[in-house]
């Protein structure tokens, strides 16, 4: 008996699934090509060092580098714990030591250095932080409304130029909740109102003053693009209006990306005369091009996830991740051919015309044969319970006759989702020399009744249910909120 | 071990299903709540006729009875959701599947029987059935007051056949002045109060109001029609109301016009829980909450319907936290619902009686379904264990006595797509 309508909660609120409400048509078309002002791009001095994240073509490459630094930690040995590792089989009764933010072994014979916290494990299961690639807290921070509503620049179907990071507010009250939830890295969305939504943000889930002091050290930036109705219905007024037109529209954007990587390119090896002009929105697909930033494509349908496969190739990049993928079960094999990951829901569908044929047996499906399958929330309550979502998948297949193990449905949350990011090498499983971190559950992760009881990242405890009073709680929280976070 | 199971006990209700309905059936062996009374184990129910004809530890089967062996297993009455759009909603962003908002008059749409709109062919049906869900009420909403809702039995058949009982609530808001087409909350408050006077008034004049020789009133003859039940106490007013002043107006309202009221969505009703419990009004809410999404529900919490039921407040367990997803495609998932209550606080039995019995009571079909006892429908759902696990297989839905669980069209693409790529129905 909710009175608000589902459009109206879509842009104000929440995700990207449902449907952005139409912009006026009269919405003022922002040019994409403006070139950019000159003092940028002659400001050679480079403060954050080196170039090469997200911008190599140009001098200034990461004008908003990441401050992060792990919080303190102790030296900590949970022990007799089952631990997932995403990595292998579940081992019984077996320890994990964390040491100076990092995983140093895992297994039934590690010992505690003598300074080492123990934290007794019998019962309960350890994983690794789960990863949620497809989220949109901060850009569409709690509570709502108006001022907050940051996460579709429905300005124009190409605003590759805008950043997720540049919306993102880090006193979000729903941070330290899907914190709470065992999540510890996320990838923070623009909506997908348009075509090219913009640039995401990975981000730690750690209490910051700033967004840098979030930010993921040495993260490739994502690319959202959106397929199908969202841009459709958005832009119907001035276009693109069908399938059709968004098509021509990633194409377009594409083919001046090319040029514009050419010029740019041409200069940075000769430096002869001055230097191109600058586009935010042309360095940024650019860089698709590149393969220094990962295209992240909202897309339900199987007909159009096969049609931007080819629009890929055309121009010679590859889609990491469809997400919202409701009809991955369908082509899960040309995902595997394509080497392009599907981030799906356990049970979504239905709520749109391209959403009708959502099925809970799709993660299942998508992962048997052969193709990265994972989940992810698009919804910061549904961030909070991953495992849970995993769960009802996971148990779908075996339904539908799929053999699902645990440790491959583990995977789903940690390592794939990791891969997704290119951050296979530092997170997502428990590995000797990965960064710390990890969940120690009360018990199965995939039972309704279990919770995260501890999450450390880079080894940092940063949330402990049995010290309330110790937890996290956002400048919102406080006096907002009776007791702070829950 | 499990291949096919899904679509094997689905092709099973098909051959057998039609001859069901007329024989005797005995679900044996199992852990029986009949929600009433304490778990009976080893129990047998025996269902004739679609009527429950004995629930217990000595129950005689007839010889001619067809047997279901539930040893093992855990035996409940079917799942009622107090909460869903089933019906009313088929895709949601397309307007022209959509029967759930009335146009109104002014933001008063009281004469709105939204099941007369009711899709007995909705695909939606078939996923909540066959996640034992047996009975749903199917609500309206939009502007201050909405309409009427229904109960809904999910029987296969038409919507006369599924109608069981209408109207069983009248739909009102207080959380949005704006949708109310006011300007505040007071204003809100205001603008009931008057449709609650109007109503009186028209009652006691009825005949100036025929002759014309009425006062202006604010709203159509149709709506305050509607209304009376609601001024006499009979039928509840379903005010969705978050913030805990919103619902301690509520209270406040429904005492002044002996108005027979329930909180709908109740974000933050745990900080009224005991006025809720003096007053004997009951609060339908989700388990899953804990954002403070809005200004109104800055204190909503997973403990919610646990602290509520500890306090004496007649609680049911509604899916509410997907934008309309928990309304009509999940609404299979009351049940985990139910479950993250129980991790929260709840009790298991106060939970499972939130999504059976209790939803049964506040809408007046208690005689009917929310139990296991003789003479009730034979409503009733086998799980394979703890319905509130994730790991848990729901293995037979009896709805009126008839096995009614069948392949969903969510079944038949996932049947389709298990090998790719999928064999079309083409001529050889």
């Amino acid at each position: 008996m909710r009175t608000t309508s589902l459009l109206f909660l879509c842009v104000t609120g929440v995700a990207c699934a449902q449907n952005p409400a139409p912009t006026p048509a009269a919405a003022p078309a922002q040019a994409t090509t403006a070139s950019a002002s000159k003092s940028t791009s002659s400001s050679s001095q480079d403060s954050a060092g080196k170039p090469g994240l997200g911008a190599l073509s140009v001098p200034f490459a990461n004008p908003f580098p990441s401050t992060y630094v792990p919080f303190p930690s102790r030296t900590t040995l949970i022990r007799n714990a089952t631990i997932m590792t995403a990595a292998g089989p579940t081992m019984q009764n077996a320890s994990i030591l964390l040491r100076d933010g990092k995983i140093i072994s895992v297994g039934t014979s590690v010992t505690a250095p003598a300074d080492a916290v123990v934290i007794d494990g019998t019962g309960k299961y350890v994983t690794p932080g789960i990863i949620d690639v497809h989220s949109h807290l901060g850009v569409y921070a709690a509570p709502g409304g108006e001022g907050l509503n940051d996460g579709n620049e429905a300005t124009n179907p190409n605003t590759a130029n805008v950043w997720a990071e540049h919306s993102v507010w880090p006193q979000d009250p729903q941070f330290p909740r899907i914190l709470a939830g065992g999540v510890t890295t996320v990838q923070i969305l623009p909506g997908s109102a348009n075509l090219f939504g913009g640039r995401s943000a990975i981000l730690k889930i750690v209490p910051s003053r700033t967004v840098q002091g979030m930010k993921f050290p040495g993260a490739k930036y994502g690319l959202k693009m959106a397929c199908g109705e969202n841009p459709k219905r958005v832009y119907a007024g001035r276009g693109p209006s069908t399938r059709m037109g968004n098509v021509a529209g990633y194409r377009a954007a594409y083919i001046q990306a090319a040029e514009y990587r050419r010029k740019w390119d041409e200069w940075n090896a000769n430096h002869k005369g001055a230097p191109p002009n600058r586009d935010l929105a042309l360095e940024t697909l650019a860089e698709v091009l590149r393969g220094d930033i990962l295209p992240q494509m909202h897309c339900y349908r199987a007909d159009e996830m096969a049609q931007m496969l080819d629009v890929a190739k055309e121009f010679g990049f590859k889609i990491r991740a469809f997400h919202h993928a409701v009809e991955a079960y369908k082509i899960a094999d040309l995902l595997r051919e394509n080497g392009t990951a599907a981030a799906m829901w356990a049970d979504w569908g239905g709520f749109k015309e391209e959403a009708m044929d959502g099925i809970q047996a799709n993660i299942a499906l998508v992962d048997a044969a052969g193709a990265r399958a994972m989940i992810h929330s698009d919804d910061p309550s549904g961030s909070q319970r991953l495992n849970q979502e995993v769960a009802k998948a996971m148990y779908a297949g075996r339904a539908a006759g799929i053999n699902v193990s645990e440790d491959e449905a583990v995977k789903w949350m940690t390592i794939n989702p990791a891969w997704a990011l290119d951050l296979d090498s530092k997170i997502g499983s428990l590995e000797a020399g990965k960064d710390a971190d990890v969940v120690l559950w009360s018990g199965d992760p995939f039972s309704i009744y279990s919770k995260a009881e501890k999450v450390w990242i880079d080894g940092a405890m940063m949330f402990d249910r049995d010290d309330p009073a110790q937890n996290w709680r956002t400048d919102f929280d406080l006096g907002f909120v009776k007791g702070g976070s829950r | 071990m499990n291949k096919h199971l899904l679509f094997c006990a689905a092709c099973a209700t098909l051959v057998t299903g039609a001859a069901a309905q007329a024989q005797t059936v005995a679900i044996t062996g199992g852990t029986v709540y009949p929600v009433t009374g304490a778990p009976i184990q080893n129990g047998t129910v025996l269902i004739r006729d679609g009527k429950i004809v004995a629930v217990g530890a000595n129950v005689s089967v007839p010889s001619d009875a067809q047997r279901i062996d539930a040893t093992g297993k855990i035996v409940t009455p079917g799942f009622i959701d107090a909460n869903t759009q089933l019906g009313l909603v088929e895709i949601d962003a397309e307007g022209a599947t959509r029967d759930l908002n009335a146009r109104g008059t002014d933001g008063i749409a009281a004469s709105f029987r939204s099941w007369d709109g009711l899709n007995s062919e909705s695909v939606m049906w078939a996923p909540a059935r066959n996640g034992g869900v047996t009975s749903v009420v199917v609500a309206p909403n939009g502007g201050l007051i909405g309409g009427q809702a229904s109960v809904v039995d999910l029987v296969d058949g038409s919507s006369s056949q599924m109608i069981r009982r209408a109207p069983v609530a009248m739909v009102a808001q207080v959380n949005d002045p704006r949708g109310a087409g006011t300007g505040a909350r007071g204003e809100l408050i205001g603008k009931l109060r008057t449709l609650l006077e109007d109503v009186k008034f028209y009652q006691a004049h009825r005949s100036d109001y025929d002759r014309a020789a009425s006062r202006s009133l604010s709203a159509p003859r149709g709506d305050l029609e509607a209304m009376i039940p609601v001024v006499e106490g009979k039928l509840p007013l379903a005010i969705d109301a978050d913030r805990v002043d919103d619902i301690e107006g509520a209270l406040r309202l429904a005492k002044e016009y002996n108005l027979k009221i329930m909180i709908v969505g109740g974000a933050e009703a745990w900080l009224a829980a005991n006025d809720l419990a003096a007053a004997h009004v009951p609060v339908i809410a989700g388990a899953m909450n804990n954002i403070p999404t809005s200004f109104q529900t800055l204190n909503q919490r997973q403990e919610n319907v646990g602290i509520l039921s500890k306090a004496g407040v007649p609680v049911a367990i509604i899916g509410n936290n997907g934008d309309g997803d928990e309304e009509s495609f999940n609404v299979r998932n009351v049940r985990y619902e139910a479950g993250n209550a129980v991790a929260y606080g709840m009790s298991h039995d106060a939970a499972l009686r939130a999504v059976t019995l209790t939803p049964a009571e506040l809408f007046g079909v208690a005689d009917h379904v929310g139990s296991l006892q003789v003479g009730r429908d034979a409503n009733v759902v086998v799980w394979s264990g703890d319905p509130f696990e994730f790991s848990t297989r729901v293995e037979h839905v009896f709805i009126h006595g008839k096995e009614s669980m069948s392949p969903s069209r969510q079944d038949m693409l996932t049947k389709r797509y298990m090998t790719l790529p999928p064999k079309y129905e083409t001529k050889p």
